[in-house]
């Protein structure tokens, strides 16, 4: 059973906006029967050029439904300009969440929006494969898409990667090639300072649980040697908060300890903006 | 809000009768049926007998073919991994494209280890390439996995024709009948079957107990090393309370076993083709000519069988399916896939399985609600028009 959230089940099952336009200024046709998810999208703007309408039609479970039904209430009422800002993730979140198997149902409600504008503004039928090289040939990915939803969801490995627009979820050749596109993206987001964290992401939490550990692991038994010993009081952002106990309390090398081991041996394991302060 | 239990190849309820009979071991008979004392000793036959409840309904000579096991995975397993262990030479190892999970990963288990693996093709209706599988057992020795019935479509595999075929090269022939135990009458010492898997939660015992036929003669290397129980099969302190749950489901089942083929079967036809008489776009997957009794696997064209599902859900109606979107992998069911269903239904499959228990309104809510979602959704979808 999936977690879905409130409002998924709402949109589920109260979908907004169904159904067609006459006459839509604009049409977005993604998906397929075969890949077992499809959208149809259509807009017709206001004469100040806000999307007065938005309808849609979808072929999918829950939750292809109701980022689709979230995806019309989120553009109704903007302009092309600001739409064309709304990133998978924006869809996600206006639905509180998605499961992580199901990040690609949001992905598909951002890539109807693109195929929609560019129907809008070329005329002409949107077609993924005028964008780039398909690289997953089960779902029919490209390299382009790849590349933008590792950069957008800032993906860190294969599995986010399937989860998130499908690509590698079928016979699995072309994983190589996606891990490949994966490093060259972080790559061009390091050149371009974007900071690309070479450790893993971490939640608050697991990262609570990550500085509980080295100080166990690697810090205390290196201080106990000496007959001190430290105590973990605070993790505030970045900042570390300890007690040295012990000998170390009250030693006079302790702020150099502090420095030098502590914060040190954090850096190396947690991140590297880690500061460490003693509370006395 | 009723709940129309209509998912009974999934699990199914605990019958009264298994739970009141277990009760007694649960509170008083608490003891080790190896100790010595009486007060633990006089609890060994109570398992005695549920061996044979068990030998009884699958129709085994001896009760001592019957060996408990924790779960129809840990049957197949032992079934699997064991018999090809045992083998004088490492098998050829032949199993079908349709197996469930439990059969197929103690396989390729044994091809990662160097084993020679085959999987053999089913057409549309779901029926084994019998002329593949006779080219492929007959060339060595094998050891030959095929499931008796389909738990997605409820096909029936001709495993007597296909024992046949395994024993003329000298190989040993295994099913997995966790599906089909307690649904279709069988007589397991007429047939040439070396070794069959059954589940107790599948037949209204508890989950958490299955068994393992092991004909007598045929060699299985045991996956649990330790005590002497269940004749050095199986190690480990018997469940006595579930084992005796599963004999009183088989002595259930079998005397169930005409109103399963007749009232369960009448309740399934009914309900298919009320789907399909009120549901337009609606096919069923699987030979209709040789199913399980109580199984109905139904597609419905342009549309998706989560959102089926979580609809008939808000009703109160379990089914299941064997959709991409409902498992978290993005490839719809294997069984489905390997039958080459069409593209425009394969995402939007369903499956009702019914038991003793389910009544005509369970099939009567169905037929109201079922086609109510199903417009709900074609209205929905951009492939109709």
């Amino acid at each position: 059973m999936w977690d879905y959230t409130d409002k998924v089940n709402d949109h589920f099952k109260n979908p907004r906006n169904v159904g067609k336009i006459e006459n839509p200024d604009g049409t977005g046709e993604v998906g397929s029967l075969a890949c077992g998810d499809a959208l149809k999208l259509m807009f017709k703007l206001d004469d100040q050029g806000r999307i007065k309408e938005a309808k849609f039609q979808t072929f999918g479970c829950a939750s292809a439904i109701a980022s689709s039904s979230a995806l019309t209430e989120m553009i109704i009422g903007k302009t092309l300009d600001e739409v064309e800002k709304i990133t998978n993730k924006d869809i996600a979140e206006y639905l509180g969440g998605l499961p992580k198997q199901k990040v690609h149902c949001s992905v598909m409600g951002r890539e109807a929006l693109e195929a929609a504008i560019y129907n809008y503004r070329t005329g002409k039928k949107w077609d993924k494969e005028l964008e780039g090289e398909v690289v997953c040939h089960c779902f029919g990915v490209t390299d382009k898409e790849i590349e933008r939803v590792t950069r957008e969801n800032n993906i860190q490995t294969l599995e986010a990667l399937t989860n998130t627009c499908k690509a590698g979820g079928g016979c699995g050749n072309c994983l190589p090639d996606l891990q490949k596109i994966i490093d060259r993206v972080h790559g061009e987001m390091a050149v371009a300072g974007v900071a690309v964290p070479d450790k893993k992401v971490l939640t608050n939490l697991q990262r609570i649980h990550l500085i509980e550990d080295v100080i166990d692991r690697e810090i205390r038994p290196a201080l106990r040697q000496d007959g001190g010993d430290l105590e973990l009081i605070d993790v505030d952002g970045n900042t570390v908060k300890v007690r040295f106990r012990g000998a170390c309390s009250g030693c006079v090398v302790s702020a150099i300890t502090l420095k030098d081991v502590v914060e040190a041996r954090l850096k190396d394991n947690v991140s590297d903006d880690i500061r460490v302060e003693e509370v006395k | 809000m009723r709940t129309v239990y209509l998912d009974n190849n999934a699990t199914t309820k605990i019958a009264d009768e298994v739970r009141d009979a277990m009760m007694p071991f649960l509170t008083d008979l608490w003891g080790n049926p190896s100790s010595m004392h009486t007060f633990g000793g006089q609890v060994k036959k109570y398992i005695e007998a549920a061996r044979e409840q068990v030998a009884a309904l699958i129709g085994a000579e001896d009760p001592q073919e019957i060996t408990f096991t924790s779960c129809g995975s840990e049957s197949n397993n032992l079934a699997i991994r064991g018999g090809a262990e045992a083998m004088d030479k490492p098998p050829h190892v032949i199993t079908s494209k349709v197996e469930h999970a439990a059969v197929s990963g103690p396989c390729h288990y044994l091809e990662d280890r160097g084993f020679r693996l085959t999987k053999i093709d089913v057409d549309q209706l779901g029926r084994l390439d019998i002329d593949a599988l006779r080219r492929e057992v007959k060339t060595s020795k094998t050891l030959t996995s095929i499931m008796w019935a389909n738990n997605e479509t409820g096909v029936i595999f001709p495993v007597g024709l296909i024992g046949e075929m395994v024993h003329e090269a000298g190989g040993i022939f295994h099913t997995d009948a966790v599906q089909t135990v307690g649904k279709i009458p069988m007589k397991v010492s007429d047939l040439p079957i070396d070794m069959l898997s059954l589940s107790g939660h599948k037949l209204h015992a508890p989950k958490g107990v299955g068994a393992i036929y092991i004909r007598r003669g045929t060699k299985v290397k045991p996956l649990i090393l330790g005590g002497h129980q269940e004749r050095g099969r199986r190690a480990g302190t018997e469940n006595v309370p579930y084992i005796v749950g599963l004999g009183v489901a088989c002595n259930l089942a079998g005397k169930r076993l005409s109103e399963e083929n007749t009232r369960v079967k009448a309740l399934r036809d009914r309900l298919e083709q009320g789907v399909l008489a009120t549901c337009p776009g609606a096919r069923v997957n699987g030979d209709p000519k040789s199913r399980l009794p109580n199984t109905t696997n139904i597609s419905f064209d342009f549309i998706e069988g989560e959102a089926i599902l979580l609809m008939l859900d808000d009703h109160g109606i379990c089914a299941s399916t064997g959709s991409a979107c409902a498992s978290g992998s993005l490839e719809p069911s294997h069984v489905l896939r390997a039958m080459n269903v069409a593209g425009v239904s394969v995402h939007g499959s369903i499956r009702f399985s019914l038991s003793t228990y389910n009544t005509d309104e369970d099939v009567d809510a169905v037929l109201t609600e079922l086609p109510k979602v199903v417009k709900r959704l074609r209205e929905l979808s951009p492939f109709v028009v």
